[in-house]
């Protein structure tokens, strides 16, 4: 993931979902096409989906929305990839998951705990001197949880990256098949 | 039936029809050379350079439509693919590359030579297989042919560990692919096309701008229907030349960088710019924000992620170049464009007064060569371009009539594309007149395939432009560096000499007066025979759009002047 060199007034967040092949090297050709057009993948998250042998990729990029349709046009001819969606303007459910290690003794245990349950967390491991939160929800609601957490002070951290699904049956064919509306 | 892969290897292309194939031998593709005996119904190339194969097999299929095929070693060998694929890539043409590749067990080890080579081709094919199990190869094989030529078509390479070429098991052909994402799609979209046709109807002043896909989706015949129901004029990308006979009334000839006036300008002031099977390169298209400023535009491209990338088009039809235009023709009404015709004829007018051909100049200059070249082989050969002026001039002043007769590295502007890849045409069209129409640098890039030429007894005709120059970089500098001609003078041997050592006869020409004799000679030699024409140094493709300005910004073609000894051009 290339850093980002064009500044661009139009730039804003992307939220692309693909489907792919779970094949050696199919990933790589995904994140090829964005390192080639110099864009920041601000973050990536791949999994299994419904469909055996089909992974799930959720990834959020920062560009202008020609840019961005240029590039998911460019997916779409990728051998492996068979179907790609820019839920952008749609209406979907975008969640993250945070994990975060946070300095505590016994006077700010019980503080942390409290942002904690506000925030709708949970703490999954403790010790002595520190506690690990485990977050889940939309990037903002984290951010914020974050930017509180790191007054403690925050030892450790690690985000998930976006995953995203939209709203109802927007955009999805019910039987599961993945078409290909046009591209070689 | 029990088969090794190697054997797979060969048993998959004879299904694939592959009559020909391009190649080395080395250590990681000694498997599959060793299975060739086996099969003498096709016939291998030996090249001297990976380089010349990977032009070859492109060669060989833009003149065959079949997938050209090449066949190479691990390492070395398959990065000097690497610019013939780039090169098939940037133009859509079909081929199929094998590259053998260090055992499964050392993958990923530095074993001698051992390259990432579906890493290295990555973003140079248009799909590419690493094969570690034989029981994949034969799969592999038929989907790498299907992808090769289906849709927009592209290189598809192919690495094969050496263990898999040696290993066996039961060989069974697919009949059909079926590949989860990848099912070019071809509907016509009924809306647009009615959009389309009202755009048509309408436009006072229709242009259509013709590219390499109209001869990709063989739809020439379409294109030629279409614009005399319609009469609109044709404007050809280098690659789209030879789309209607450039003699045809209603052809303008090429236009973009190194276009015709006419064809520029018409682009400037059209009100409809119809773009057929081309992708609004920069080469065509000069500044972007002041192309056609008059123009709605509307796109025929099969590939979608060409719509809307350099230019937004008021209506696309993304289809296949033969369907669109076949349901367009069907759909307009016949129409006249008199006063459009009458001002364009009057800018190509104006462009003839200019030509450099109508001045009495007594140096041998290229212009000359390729209109005498024309001339001399009535217009029918297959001509195959190298990179710079002389590709221009060719482009310019040979008339083309048929798809497929100028092979020329358009997208990559590749040199030492043209002997390589006029081997392949050869190959693909025996009887054929094949020349070969290269400059002093491009020629020394790839001469060593002077030797494939010779062991194949191929009858290729080859023109050098000899200006001693790298002639095209020298014209930017002479016009945007101040004629600082800074790597640019280039010392060549004696290409007839050269030529001679290799049992290839050949000429030196250095006067006018020769030119036409010495085509003559050359045409009516048996064999291969090699032309250098020692032209005079520093001469200039006209027209020229500078790069930045807007294709009507012409660099026009210097007015001939009148002098006490006749009429000379101002260079
Ligand atoms: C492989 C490669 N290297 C460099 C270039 C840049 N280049 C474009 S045209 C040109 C000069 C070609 O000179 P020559 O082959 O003598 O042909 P001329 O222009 O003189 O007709 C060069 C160096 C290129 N196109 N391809």
């Amino acid at each position: 993931m290339s850093t980002q060199s064009t500044a661009n007034t139009l730039a804003r967040q992307h939220t692309v979902v693909a489907w792919l092949e779970d094949k050696p090297g199919v990933l790589n050709r995904v994140v090829g096409l964005f390192r080639r057009r110099n864009f920041n993948i601000e973050s990536l998250t791949v999994g299994p989906s419904e469909t055996p042998g089909i992974s799930r990729l959720t990834f959020v990029v920062d560009g202008d929305d020609h840019m961005v349709d240029q590039a998911v046009k460019q997916l779409y001819k990728l051998v492996n990839v068979t179907k790609v969606e820019n839920i952008t303007h749609k209406p979907a459910i975008k969640r993250e998951m945070a994990l975060v290690r946070v300095k505590v003794d016994s006077s700010t245990r019980s503080e942390v705990m409290q942002l904690v349950d506000i925030y709708r967390a949970r703490i999954v491991d403790v010790s002595m001197d520190s506690v690990v939160v485990q977050a889940v929800g939309r990037q903002e609601q984290i951010d914020s949880l974050l930017e509180l957490l790191s007054n403690y002070p925050l030892l450790e951290m690690v985000r998930t990256g976006v995953v995203a699904m939209t709203r109802g049956l927007v955009g999805r064919n019910g039987n599961g098949k993945h078409k290909r509306r046009a591209a070689l | 039936m029990k088969m090794t892969g190697a054997q797979i290897v060969w048993e998959a292309m004879l299904r694939e029809q592959v009559k020909v194939v391009f190649g080395m031998p080395g250590g990681a593709n000694l498997p599959i050379y060793d299975a060739l005996t086996q099969y003498p119904q096709i016939h291998h190339v030996l090249v001297r350079h990976e380089q010349g194969a990977s032009h070859m097999a492109d060669g060989y299929a833009r003149v065959s439509d079949e997938v050209g095929v090449c066949l190479v070693t691990s390492g070395p060998a398959a990065t000097n693919l690497v610019t013939g694929l780039a090169t098939a890539m940037m133009d859509s043409v079909p081929m199929v590359a094998i590259t053998g590749q260090v055992p499964t067990s050392l993958l990923g080890n530095d074993a001698f030579q051992e390259t990432d080579v579906t890493g290295v081709t990555q973003p140079v094919t248009k799909h590419n297989y690493l094969v570690t199990d034989v029981r994949e190869l034969a799969q592999v094989m038929k989907e790498a042919f299907h992808i090769a030529r289906t849709g927009r078509p592209g290189p598809v390479l192919i690495d094969i560990c050496k263990d898999v070429q040696n290993d066996s098991t039961d060989f069974v052909y697919p009949e059909e692919v079926t590949l989860a994402g990848f099912s070019p799609w071809q509907g016509l979209d009924e809306q647009a096309l009615g959009q389309a046709v009202t755009l048509i109807e309408q436009a006072q002043r229709p242009l259509i701008i013709a590219g390499h896909g109209v001869q990709m989706a063989h739809a020439t015949e379409q294109l030629r229907k279409f614009a005399e129901k319609t009469e609109i004029p044709m404007a050809m990308t280098l690659l789209g030349l030879g789309n209607v006979p450039e003699t045809h009334p209603l052809s303008l000839g090429m236009c973009g960088m190194h276009g015709e006036a006419h064809a520029n300008l018409a682009i400037q002031e059209c009100d409809l710019l119809i773009g057929v099977g081309m992708r609004f390169d920069d080469r065509v298209t000069g500044k972007l924000d002041e192309f056609a400023p008059k123009a709605q535009i509307i796109h025929l491209e099969m590939d979608a992620a060409e719509v809307g990338k350099n230019v937004h088009p008021d209506v696309a039809l993304i289809a296949d170049a033969k369907d669109s235009l076949q349901a367009l023709a069907a759909a307009v009404p016949s129409g006249r464009h008199e006063a459009w015709m009458a001002q364009i004829q009057q800018w190509r007018a104006d462009g003839e007064e200019r030509d450099i051909l109508r001045a009495e100049v007594e140096e041998l200059i290229p212009p000359y060569v390729m209109r005498q070249l024309w001339h001399a082989t009535g217009g029918d050969a297959i001509i195959v371009t190298d990179v710079g002026q002389h590709q221009m001039w060719e482009a310019q002043y040979y008339l083309h009539q048929h798809p497929h007769q100028l092979l020329t590295s358009g997208g990559l502007g590749t040199m030492g594309y043209a002997l390589p890849a006029a081997i392949g045409a050869q190959m693909a069209a025996p009887n054929m007149p094949v020349w070969v129409v290269a400059g002093d640098g491009g020629f020394q890039m790839t001469l060593q395939e002077l030797g494939t030429l010779a062991q194949e007894k191929l009858p290729i005709k080859i023109a050098i432009i000899n200006n001693g120059f790298l002639g095209m970089v020298r014209q930017w500098q002479q016009l945007f560096y101040g004629r600082r001609y800074s790597g640019t003078p280039m010392l060549s041997p004696d290409f007839v000499q050269l030529a001679a050592a290799y049992d290839i006869a050949g000429r030196t020409v250095t006067h006018k007066e020769e030119v036409t004799e010495a085509l003559q000679q050359a045409q009516d030699h048996p064999g291969p025979f090699l032309l250098e024409f020692r032209v005079k140094e520093e001469v200039n493709v006209y027209p020229m759009v500078a790069p930045g300005a807007n294709v009507g910004e012409l660099l026009r073609r210097p007015t001939i002047v009148q002098g006490p000894s006749g009429v000379t051009p101002a260079w």
